[in-house]
């Protein structure tokens, strides 16, 4: 019989299995980095309805996160502050401003600002604001430093692997009740200290079975 | 391979390979099925089992789409046809390496006109098995859960669990059993290659056959090969279906909590599976006249097996009923007495004639020598193999330790499709197998005909005659 392969094809069987393994581990590592919510969400940042800028209100003019989103200390979701908010303020300061014009609008009309959600967890996920600031968890540890951002934009990947990290280990995440919204607050030499005295006092076990937050 | 006693030849009364073989008749006959112009029957019953499969994957995509709600699985019996399905089809794929491993291992020579297409069908049955796990988890996307893979969830799966092990024994039995079974067609695909008329058969066969020239080093390296592989092979013969067994064994219902489980799923699966080898010997041998190669020898070495694993089967369902009663749980007690005399007593009986009772007719020679009786017995066999998994299933379940979540299951329309699919897609990739790839391992049928022995002397007169 004729040779019907040419020499070269005798290394195929070599090279594939080289490139098989490497292969299977590089779809792994794709999909692993690539379908993460740390390539996927991170650094989201829509366009909303309203130039507003969080840098201005909270960090420059230094009012308290929970002015505006005042449910979150007593409720699951944190609340997106109805128009009614903002004119507490707009009715004086800049009420002719042309970038304030939806705010009154919907003012006039009472028809809600349609704010595009920047944080949002899958439906499955139960998630309550007050029980993470009733232990102590800041602002900061899940949405970042919002007093520097001029629009608002995804600072975690609130994955699930993120979540766990900090429900096996929550130390350097808790802090006194007095500085939940502090933007600039660092924990001290003293911190593990702290963290394991205040778990121990208010009974706090972060939850890592799975009905913890698939409920 | 071959005894260095040169008269053994003589004090076995029948040879292994029937009809006066020769070298160039085995090659002959094997090639020319896969040669020959394909025959009108086998356009037929492709026909009607690749229907089956399509329907199959039909029914798949609906249940993907709608949800495992439209089998007949409830609370409590949330495990129905798709484990005993799966099961069943594990249970059937372990005789291929039986025979092709453990056989190879003790030197059984009758094995070499059954294993090739018995191997095949082990890998036909494991992926039809798979198929059930995968899709009754119902939320199939997420099933790459199963695999210890990193993912953005820093979830791992429970190694705790036999689940778990499930996926890892038979993944491996699956690879194995491919290695094993390719291996063995490697000078057989060369043949092919060599006997090729066309091109594409060329290049297919010629890639195929890895560059196979039948030297002395690489029959050496092959031997060893081979030999290593059936090494690799016989355990997971054995830890398979003890694995298998431990999905239910782990647990703590009354009717899977029991230690015999392992082996007594073991011996099961070699039962179902051989049942399973002579139904598709028996068809193919008759089909493609192949009665020379395997003979009543054969089915009725196969019978033997099928009555001593038949035989352990039947004790182990005793002892089950012993232990629950020398244990004094009456939980254990209860379950036993309502498997036999309960709601699903039918199911009960169906699986003790058919696995306990039927296989008592292989202790006679006549019905060993019978073709007919033995294709009828191998499928009564097969039918209650798979009423045992649906016993042990169904029963237990059922009767949960509330008396007031009792319930009783029974499948649906789709369940008995899935099922029904799965056999049609068995016997898709089983017609596949049979046009395209020889069905008769000829390098090792050659292996053990008399004029393989280098002690073979020709009958006087029929010089010349042999090559």
């Amino acid at each position: 019989m004729a040779q019907i392969f040419p020499r070269w094809t005798n290394r195929l069987p070599l090279a594939a299995v080289i490139a098989a393994p490497l292969l299977v581990v590089g779809a792994i590592g794709f999909v692993w980095y690539y379908f993460s919510p740390k390539y996927t969400d991170v650094g989201y940042r829509p366009v909303q309805p309203v130039k507003y800028s969080h840098k201005l209100h909270a960090g420059d003019l230094g009012l308290d996160c929970r002015y505006c989103h005042s449910s979150v200390e007593r409720s699951a979701v944190a609340n997106v502050p109805p128009t009614q908010t903002c004119m507490n303020c707009h009715r004086l300061i800049l009420p002719e401003s042309e970038k304030l014009l939806p705010v009154r609008e919907s003012w006039s009309s009472g028809k809600p600002i349609e704010w595009v959600r920047v944080h949002n967890l899958p439906d499955y996920v139960y998630f309550d604001h007050s029980a993470h600031l009733r232990a102590g968890i800041g602002c900061l540890s899940c949405h970042g430093n919002v007093a520097e951002m001029e629009i608002v934009q995804q600072k975690e990947p609130l994955s699930m692997g993120w979540c766990l990290d900090c429900h096996r280990n929550p130390n350097m995440h808790l802090r006194p009740a007095s500085e939940i919204t502090n933007m600039i607050w660092t924990p001290n030499a003293e911190q593990t200290k702290f963290a394991e005295m205040t778990k121990r006092e208010q009974n706090i076990e972060p939850p890592v079975d799975c009905s913890g937050c698939h409920r | 391979m071959n005894s260095a006693n040169p008269t053994s030849g003589h004090l076995d009364p029948e040879p292994l390979i029937a009809g006066n073989q020769t070298f160039r008749s085995v090659t002959e006959r094997v090639c020319s099925i896969v040669e020959a112009k394909t025959p009108p029957i086998w356009f037929i019953a492709i026909g009607l089992a690749g229907s089956l499969a399509i329907l199959l994957f039909g029914l798949i995509g609906y249940l993907v789409w709608e949800g495992i709600g439209i089998w007949g699985v409830n609370i409590p019996v949330g495990w129905g046809w798709a484990i005993v399905n799966f099961v069943f089809w594990v249970g059937i794929g372990h005789a291929g390496t039986l025979i092709s491993a453990i056989l190879f291992l003790f030197r059984q020579r009758w094995r070499t006109s059954i294993n090739r297409f018995a191997e095949a069908m082990t890998l036909f049955a494991v992926i039809c098995a798979l198929i059930f796990p995968s899709i009754h988890v119902g939320r199939i996307w997420a099933a790459y859960w199963m695999f210890p893979v990193p993912n953005q969830m820093s979830m791992w799966p429970n190694f705790r669990s036999p689940l778990l092990w499930d996926v890892f024994a038979v993944s491996t039995y699956f690879t194995v059993s491919a290695l094993f079974w390719y291996v063995g067609l490697i000078p057989d695909l060369a043949t092919l290659r060599d006997r090729a008329k066309t091109k594409l058969r060329k290049i297919v066969f010629g890639l195929l056959s890895l560059g196979w020239r039948g030297g002395n080093r690489q029959w050496k390296h092959y031997e060893l090969a081979y030999l290593l592989l059936a090494g690799l092979s016989t355990p997971l013969v054995l830890s398979v279906h003890s694995v298998v067994s431990t999905d239910f064994a782990v647990s703590i219902l009354p009717g899977w909590h029991t230690t015999i489980f392992p082996p007594y799923f073991v011996a099961g699966a070699i039962f179902s599976g051989f049942a399973m080898v002579m139904t598709l010997g028996i068809i193919a041998r008759r089909i493609f006249r192949l009665e020379d190669f395997i003979t009543v020898k054969h089915l009725d070495k196969m019978s033997k097996i099928m009555l001593v694993t038949g035989m352990m089967v039947g004790y182990a369902y005793a002892c089950e009923f012993f232990i629950a009663w020398y244990s004094g749980n009456i939980y254990e007690q209860f379950t036993f007495m309502n498997r036999a005399f309960g709601p699903y007593a039918w199911a009960y009986w169906i699986m003790v004639t058919c696995n306990v009772v039927v296989p008592q007719l292989f202790w006679f020679r006549k019905v060993r020598s019978s073709i007919l009786a033995l294709f009828a017995m191998s499928i009564l066999v097969n039918i209650g193999m798979w009423f045992e998994r649906f016993v042990i299933v169904a029963s237990s379940l059922s009767r949960d330790f509330l008396p007031s979540s009792w319930d009783y299951y029974s499948p649906t329309i789709y369940d008995v499709g899935i099922f029904v699919g799965s056999f049609g897609l068995f016997l898709t990739l089983f017609l596949l197998f049979i046009r395209f790839l020889p069905m008769i391992a000829m390098s090792e049928v050659k292996g053990v005909l008399p004029q393989a022995n280098p002690h073979y002397h020709q009958p006087a007169g029929t010089h010349g005659g042999s090559r």
